[in-house]
């Protein structure tokens, strides 16, 4: 125990195992995001964690579990507008992206008691992670790898081709809704790496870096992962000796990897 | 006979009051090969999505045997360039057994084609892609739409040799749109002209002569398709006129069709 008691108590290490943490689901989940198109819609819902941390103070809430309820609600309310097909898509993700940051914005500012670093919220604070904080990360990274698991296959063959896997029998609009949560889920704790701005960052370039090595879909997630855990390792030590912000040097130095990657090979055949 | 693998009972899709489909009936049995035809914005696609369960009916019903697997070849295969596939994955994600897989490529002709990237497949090679994916299924009722889309023309009439050869191993039904009326009419035991309303249905032979569909295709295509079919079956009259086999028999006719199509 003291091994394990002395690494956790090292703030170094727990951000490096939080950050670890957050590698392993933003690589599927990235896979995702790059797979169907979705990276304006993470955009969305990441900026919407900051209503949630408002709300989270104003109903005092854990700040965790406000941010997925807002991220839950906003998805949802995308899903059902962009049926109505009033607005094209784009537009309706801008609205509401800066509409829910900006109202988090003023909310917060109604609450002059509550001292909030926002800073560390936009951009991360990965050095300031508490034990609970990890225990947060590796329930949810628990919960999604499961999910991810088991429905694997309904969740590839949807996002192949939507029509053959609902003829197929697939449940398509349920697993949507599952990958609606994930997010939800996964924006809520890596929130606290590398901040609402860079969400997306992290999901989206370690998937982007590995498509260009993959044969298979299931290559291209363990290559993302692979690269999530390289970017969070690489940004750690840089902003160790640097002295530079944890949160943006993680997605430095995933996007480090992204252009050497793509510098050096030639298209996957 | 038997109870039908689907049955559509007066079925409309309209969208937002625009009607797409009205009032179809129609009953797919097993060994049946209906072709549907039609000009652009018939409802052609409407009409199949609703029959596999993709798009609700604004009226009328849509019953399908209970158990019923469909093979459905989608218009056509656009995957993500960002998500790597290749032919042996996109075949293993029906669940069947490699060698199953495999067999079912071979059948449509592009069994060396398994660790092939789809990105790099032709237009032909992604239709016969998408059958091999609803071949391996088993289905009892095999619904395509457009088949032969970016196939070159003498794959098309392979492919549809191919649909026939199917039909008779698997013993299904199938249900296809076509656009290649003379292709298809060799390889058709029955031809649905649709433009919203079935204006009108049978066997090509009688359709040709079919004031409805001559009026909705035009006197050289119903002309091309008599002399197609002549030649099929090698009817002469003394004069070496085309004489149908059929001529007798009126086609089936729709109910609602007053050829007053807008």
């Amino acid at each position: 125990m003291t091994i394990i008691d002395s690494v956790l108590n090292d703030f170094f290490w727990r951000a490096l195992l939080g950050g670890l943490g957050i590698a392993l689901v933003a690589g599927p989940l990235g896979c995702f995001v790059v797979w169907r198109r979705m990276a304006y819609f993470g955009d969305t819902l990441a900026h919407s964690a900051l209503l949630g941390i408002a709300l989270s103070f104003l109903f005092s809430l854990p700040l965790n579990l406000g941010v997925m309820i807002v991220c839950v609600v906003l998805a949802l309310a995308l899903v059902s507008l962009s049926r109505t097909r009033a607005l094209a898509t784009d537009t309706l993700l801008g609205i509401l992206a800066h509409s829910a940051l900006a109202i988090g914005l003023v909310v917060l500012s109604f609450m002059p008691h509550v001292r909030v670093d926002l800073t560390g919220l936009l951009f991360g604070d990965l050095l300031a992670m508490s034990r609970q904080d990890l225990l947060w990360i590796y329930l949810g990274a628990g919960i999604v790898i499961l999910l991810l698991i088991k429905l694997w296959d309904g969740l590839l063959m949807s996002t192949i081709h939507e029509e053959l896997a609902r003829v197929e029998g697939v449940p398509v609009e349920k697993l949507r809704l599952v990958l609606m949560l994930m997010f939800s889920l996964v924006i809520a704790v890596a929130m606290k790496m590398v901040g609402v701005l860079l969400i997306t960052a992290l999901l989206i370039i370690p998937a982007a870096t590995a498509r260009r090595l993959a044969r298979t879909p299931e290559h291209m997630v363990f290559l993302a992962i692979a690269f999530g855990c390289l970017a969070v390792g690489g940004g750690l030590t840089l902003s160790w000796y640097m002295d530079t912000p944890a949160g943006p040097s993680v997605v430095v130095t995933a996007f480090l990897a992204f252009l050497f990657t793509y510098g050096t090979t030639r298209k996957a055949a | 006979m038997t109870d039908p693998l689907v049955r559509l009972e007066k079925v409309s899709v309209r969208f937002d009051g625009r009607p797409a489909v009205q009032q179809v009936n129609l009953s797919v049995h097993r060994g049946d090969i209906f072709t549907i035809i039609g000009p652009n914005g018939a409802g052609k696609t409407t009409l199949i999505k609703a029959l596999v369960g993709l798009q609700p009916v604004t009226e009328g019903s849509v019953e399908r045997a209970p158990g019923l697997v469909i093979g459905y070849v989608p218009q056509q295969l656009q995957i993500e360039p960002t998500l790597p596939l290749h032919v042996g994955r996109f075949m293993s994600l029906s669940g069947q057994p490699e060698a199953e897989c495999r067999r079912a490529l071979e059948r449509t002709g592009i069994g060396h084609l398994m660790a092939s990237e789809i990105h790099h497949l032709s237009g032909g090679e992604r239709q016969r892609l998408l059958l091999a994916r609803a071949l391996v299924r088993r289905p009892d009722l095999l619904v395509l739409d457009e088949p032969a889309q970016g196939v070159d023309i003498n794959g098309q009439a392979a492919l549809y040799n191919l649909i026939r050869q199917l039909r008779d191993e698997l013993n299904c039904g199938v249900i296809m749109i076509s656009h290649d009326l003379h292709l298809v009419m060799a390889a058709t035991d029955k031809v649905i002209c649709l433009n919203q309303h079935v204006c009108c249905s049978g066997f090509p032979a009688d359709i040709s002569h079919d004031p409805a569909f001559i009026d909705t295709f035009g006197h050289s295509v119903a002309e091309s398709l008599a002399v197609y079919h002549h030649h099929h079956n090698h009817s002469h009259d003394l004069h070496g006129d085309v004489v149908s086999r059929r001529a007798a028999e009126p086609a089936a006719h729709g109910a609602h069709c007053n050829h007053d199509h807008h």
